[in-house]
């Protein structure tokens, strides 16, 4: 006697479970919180390395506007001192219409206006330090104030110390994040699995009667959460990964002036990517385990 | 096959619902279990079908004691056991061929021989025609042919029924009692709960009586001393 194939029906009927409504939102949540925690962790990542290369080779030495003396030969003078000073590599001193540059994400366009000209502008001297050469700032200032009064060094490392230990702090955040959701992602799944095993109790009794061993009803509880966690893992992900895509050409559009340099690099990609297969793989995981240890305490 | 040694069991604090019961069920064997209801006829086929543990004495089946066996080995042991429940224990959303090919799938055995000996099966208990239906849609005649058809698929080499006969019809009935005797001269030990009169006086097997808890093996043909409520 032959019979057509025919689809073989799960003995627990979890599809039926409430967690299969429930779980996958869930899940696509957590992910969607999980994946931009994690970007924005990595983002800061980059950042904080970007600054502190910039920081360690780069200074700016600014003369301020003085009433009756000639800028360009101060900035001249300074630019000399400059490049007699061991440790010192590049010397750039930058011209009228570069400063108006500098200025024009606030001040707007100063190059033909005829305001431009009434303006106090600075000297703006940009300085490349030569790495792995020790060079005192306060002397260097000294020597720069007593050659060219009004001269000063912006060192930002003070300042960019405080940002870079606000940044570390948020990135702990943002890796704190990720790892909150990845535990109650976790929760929810022993909970869903630990309800789904209680109201199945009297046929998983049946199924042990006939011979079913702990792995075969756990098998059923692993595919079912696999299937809603994939689901919820793939939703929350791609929606996380467009909100971030549109974030990044958002920034770009506002240009690089005007916010911090913050970006991913290309190797965060495959880990913002690996996320959800984790996230995935950790709730099979569970459920499993769950199944296990609950199935324990029956005979 | 099946061994008992004094063995009592209790439900949690309770008191004891079985004392020293002892027998030996030899290979091929088949006995009725009779007794009054409340006897422990239930809870000595819970110990049977490793539902329970007993709380003393020593169980020995297909060579292991099982009393004592750790849970991972229950399994196998299992399967070698064919049990039909009182209350049929059936998956209602399960097609009356997916409860029975169960003990086949759980065994591992290849899907084209699961389908095919189940609807040979469910014919040969007059539900050919029912292959598709849930229990829900089953008289309660049907369900237990159902049932007993889960509990023999597999040639299970130990046959525990509880009241199999109990919802059928007497033509049903013996057409079942023939069923579970093909079995066991096929060499599957039957042990068949029942309180049908006309059953244990036509079919001359040796009687298990429990009585209060405890157990007296009856020789086969003895008669039925009442007392069955």
């Amino acid at each position: 006697m032959t019979t057509p194939a025919r689809r073989i029906p799960s003995d627990l009927r979890l599809e039926a479970d409430a967690s299969a409504r429930f779980l996958p939102w869930a899940l696509a949540a957590m992910v969607f919180l999980a994946v931009l925690a994690l970007a924005g962790a990595m983002a800061l990542d980059s950042a904080v390395s970007h600054w502190r290369q910039g920081v360690s080779t780069r200074l700016t030495v600014r003369i301020a506007d003085q009433p009756g003396a000639a800028m360009a030969a101060r900035v001249n003078a300074a630019t000399e001192l400059l490049r007699a000073m061991p440790g010192v590599g590049k010397v750039t001193p930058l011209d009228r219409d570069g400063v108006a540059a500098l200025l024009r994400p606030w001040l707007g366009d100063l190059a033909n206006a005829s305001m431009a000209e009434a303006l106090p502008l600075p000297g703006v001297i940009d300085v490349e330090l030569l790495p792995g050469q020790a060079l005192s700032i306060p002397a260097l200032a000294t020597r720069l104030e007593n050659t060219v009064p009004g001269a000063q060094i912006d060192d930002p490392k003070p300042w960019l110390d405080r940002l870079v230990s606000l940044a570390r702090l948020l990135q702990a955040v943002g890796f704190g994040v990720v790892l909150v959701v990845g535990l109650a992602a976790m929760m929810l799944v022993v909970f869903a699995t630990r309800a789904g095993l209680a109201a199945r109790r009297d046929t998983i009794e049946v199924l042990h009667l006939i011979g079913a061993e702990d792995a075969y009803v756990a098998r059923q509880f692993q595919r079912h959460v696999s299937r809603l966690a994939m689901l919820g893992g793939l939703a929350g992900w791609l929606l996380a990964i467009l909100l971030l895509l549109a974030i990044l050409l958002l920034a770009g559009n506002v240009g690089r002036g005007m916010l911090p340099d913050i970006g991913l690099a290309w190797w965060h990609w495959p880990l913002l990517l690996a996320l959800p297969l984790l996230g995935w793989a950790l709730a099979v995981f569970t459920a499993r385990l769950t199944v296990l240890g609950e199935l324990r305490r029956m005979l | 096959m099946l061994r008992f040694q004094n063995v009592g069991m209790r439900y949690g604090p309770g008191p004891e619902v079985l004392r020293d019961v002892s027998f030996t069920l030899p290979p091929g064997s088949f006995h009725f279990l009779t007794g009054p209801s409340g006897a422990g006829k239930t809870s000595l086929l819970k110990l049977m079908y490793l539902a329970h543990r007993p709380s003393r004495g020593v169980i020995t089946m297909f060579g292991q004691d099982v009393s004592t066996a750790q849970r991972d080995a229950l399994p196998l042991l299992r399967r070698r056991i064919g049990v039909v429940f009182q209350d049929f224990r059936l998956l209602d959303h399960l097609s009356a061929l997916d409860n029975v090919a169960l003990p086949l799938r759980i065994a591992g055995v290849p899907e084209d021989r699961v389908t095919n000996n189940v609807a040979e099966l469910l014919a040969w208990v007059g539900l050919g025609d029912r292959l598709e239906a849930r229990p829900a849609t089953l008289s309660g005649g049907e369900k237990q042919r159902l049932a007993i058809a889960r509990a023999v698929i597999a040639r299970p080499s130990l046959l525990l029924a509880d009241e199999p006969t109990g919802n059928v019809d007497p033509d049903m009935a013996q057409r079942l009692m023939y069923l579970f005797v093909e079995l066991n001269k096929l060499g599957t030990a039957v042990v068949l709960a029942t309180h049908d009169l006309h059953l244990l006086d036509r079919f001359k097997f040796p009687t298990l009586r429990l009585k209060g808890g405890e157990l007296r093996v009856a020789p086969a043909g003895q008669p039925y001393s009442g007392q069955a409520s």
